[in-house]
């Protein structure tokens, strides 16, 4: 299996082609010809590599570098707190990090730190024995250690179709998704197979300053999630852009937002894709409509997907291999199924999704898990019990709604106390939580249903 | 510039007001729990240059749909998202009139 950077330097020539990032640019034949690595290059051989970026740019340096070279790479996200780098360090035995930060040493206990340097020109990749690097991914879970499972390039790439050897059009690729994520990393992989152009977006960039950079580069294929599509069509300058390809994924695209999209970029094909970390992409189709049609079931091919309980399960080579870590639980049944947890009802001929199972919320991309809201709320001392779930929300895909049981249900008798009571529930959720992780809604119940288990009911997820 | 939103309102039919006064309270109680600084609530005013963000404005049509039992934005007619704060507004009358036939 060739790296990566046989695979970005066999790609059909777009000449020009880079990277665009917020303010740098680097083009795909330095990428390909240079190194930045110098003599950390053989340290760095065969070992097991955390790769803790400041900027995207960064990080795909790093994974250009160490695609091939390392035994494993662990490619973190932006978010990744500080608290869990001990587990992480741990479950993927990592040996050594790669960096692009200059400043602060953050916390690595025993692990040697290298920094990404300017780069030269790389004499001789073949120097080094060539492995196959695993690819270790965060799944997009935000609460409690994080779970990684085991990607590899070959994996990752499974959906791309080879490039035609001669590009019949202009393609500019674009994305609101950030690369050290699946939906970004899947970008940025098509882009670069490809050999074609890639413009990224910064979380902390202004929206109209993203349009008008994807306007001037004239980017001509655009991923994000529903939830980055509804910020550009309610932006007053997503006329700037003219995509003939628009791309959703991560989270429901309802038809909302689908109709949204082809009235807003008429000429565009408007595409919806179904992946996960886990599951890898699962289909991605082109007629508009939410949900999928029956006829994606049951079908032999390279995926194979199937509704069991209630919930999409997939089989596939774009899978992850697995969970790591010591004793990782089993990511598939004894058929190679994943069960996605993705809950879908078939209504009018069509499967449509319609929540997750174990009661994950997904908001605007985030998954938030409701047992962490559910422990603050208990915390306060007026509450006995609470559940918390998931509420549509036709901007972010989903809020977090609560329902919760008073220990005395007199305190809430009046409407002035009910409110009292609810605005300092809200005050020790804003104190505790992150802003999307706070209620949006709460209301007062005189009990929630346990199930034989004891545990608060969650099963109309 | 606050000014334009009430003046315009106080040439309306009650509901229209009504919904009306029931957007700018949900922009203005939502950037203060947001701790967003809101721009004055012209009805030329862009929603994503208001100073809130998606968060905020899930927020907003979330207190809404409880307040007023309007989703406009899930409603399949509505095939085009506001981009200014009069649009937004627009889109509320408008659901509230169809919910009025």
């Amino acid at each position: 299996m060739a790296s990566l950077r046989e695979r970005i330097a066999g790609a059909p020539p777009h000449p020009g082609a880079a990277l665009e990032a917020w303010g740098q640019r680097l083009p795909l034949a330095e990428l390909v010809a240079a190194t930045g690595l110098g003599s950390a290059r053989a340290e760095l051989a065969g070992r097991s590599v955390l790769l803790r970026t400041r900027g995207q740019l960064g990080a795909v340096r790093c994974l250009v570098e160490l695609d091939g070279l390392a035994r494993r790479l662990v490619l973190c996200p932006p978010d990744l707190a500080d608290e869990h780098l001990p587990g992480v360090l741990a479950a993927a035995e990592i040996d050594a990090v790669l960096t692009d930060a200059l400043d602060a040493e953050r916390p690595h206990p025993g692990v040697p730190i290298h920094r990404l340097r300017a780069p030269v020109q790389l004499s001789a990749a073949g120097d080094l024995p060539q492995v196959a690097t695993e690819w270790l991914l965060f799944t997009s879970g935000t609460t409690g250690a994080p779970k990684m499972v085991i990607h590899s390039l070959e994996s990752l790439t499974g959906a791309i179709a080879p490039p035609p050897p001669s590009p019949a059009a202009r393609m500019v690729c674009g994305t609101f998704y950030d690369v050290r994520r699946y939906g970004g990393l899947q970008a940025l992989l098509r882009a670069l197979i490809r050999g074609c152009s890639l413009v990224l977006c910064e979380a902390s960039e202004p929206l109209n300053e993203q349009l008008e950079r994807l306007a001037r580069l004239s980017v001509s294929h655009l991923s994000g999630t529903p939830s980055h599509w509804r910020r550009v069509l309610m932006s007053s300058q997503a006329q700037l852009i003219s995509p003939a390809y628009v791309r959703l994924s991560g989270e429901i695209a309802d038809q909302a937002v689908l109709d949204s999209l082809k009235a807003a970029f008429p000429q565009a094909t408007v595409a919806h894709a179904y992946a996960s970390t886990e599951a890898g992409i699962g289909f991605e189709l082109e007629d508009g409509l939410e949900g999928f049609p029956d006829a994606l079931l049951g079908r032999s091919g390279p995926v194979e997907m199937k509704v069991e309980d209630g919930s999409l399960r997939i089989r596939s080579p774009r899978l992850a291999a697995g969970y790591a870590g010591p004793a990782p639980p089993a990511l598939t049944d004894a058929e190679g199924f994943i069960d996605t947890g993705d809950v879908v009802e078939f209504k009018d001929g069509r499967w449509r999704f319609i929540g997750r199972r174990n009661g994950i919320i997904n908001i605007g991309g985030l998954k938030v898990h409701p047992e962490e809201i559910e422990a603050v709320i208990n915390r306060h001392p007026a509450v006995r019990m609470s559940r918390v779930r998931g509420r549509r929300n036709p901007i972010v895909g989903s809020l977090v709604s609560a329902e919760i049981a008073l220990a005395d249900p007199q305190a809430a008798g009046s409407p002035e106390r009910e409110s009292a009571l609810r605005a300092s529930i809200l005050e020790l959720c804003r104190s505790e939580l992150t802003p999307y992780k706070v209620p949006a809604s709460i209301r007062f119940v005189a009990g929630l249903a346990l199930t034989a288990g004891g545990k608060v009911e969650r099963s109309d997820a | 510039m606050q000014q334009s939103a009430n003046t315009t309102s106080a040439y309306m039919p009650g509901e229209a007001s009504r919904v009306r006064q029931a957007v700018v309270g949900s922009f203005q109680q939502t950037a203060a729990a947001q701790s967003c600084e809101l721009q004055p609530l012209a009805d030329d005013l862009v929603l994503l240059d208001s100073g809130l963000d998606s968060l905020c404005f899930a927020l907003i049509v979330a207190q809404l749909e409880d307040e007023l039992g309007l989703d406009p934005f899930s409603d399949l007619d509505e095939a085009l998202f506001p981009v200014s704060f009069g649009e937004f507004v627009q889109l509320y009358e408008a659901a509230a009139r169809r919910s009025a036939l």
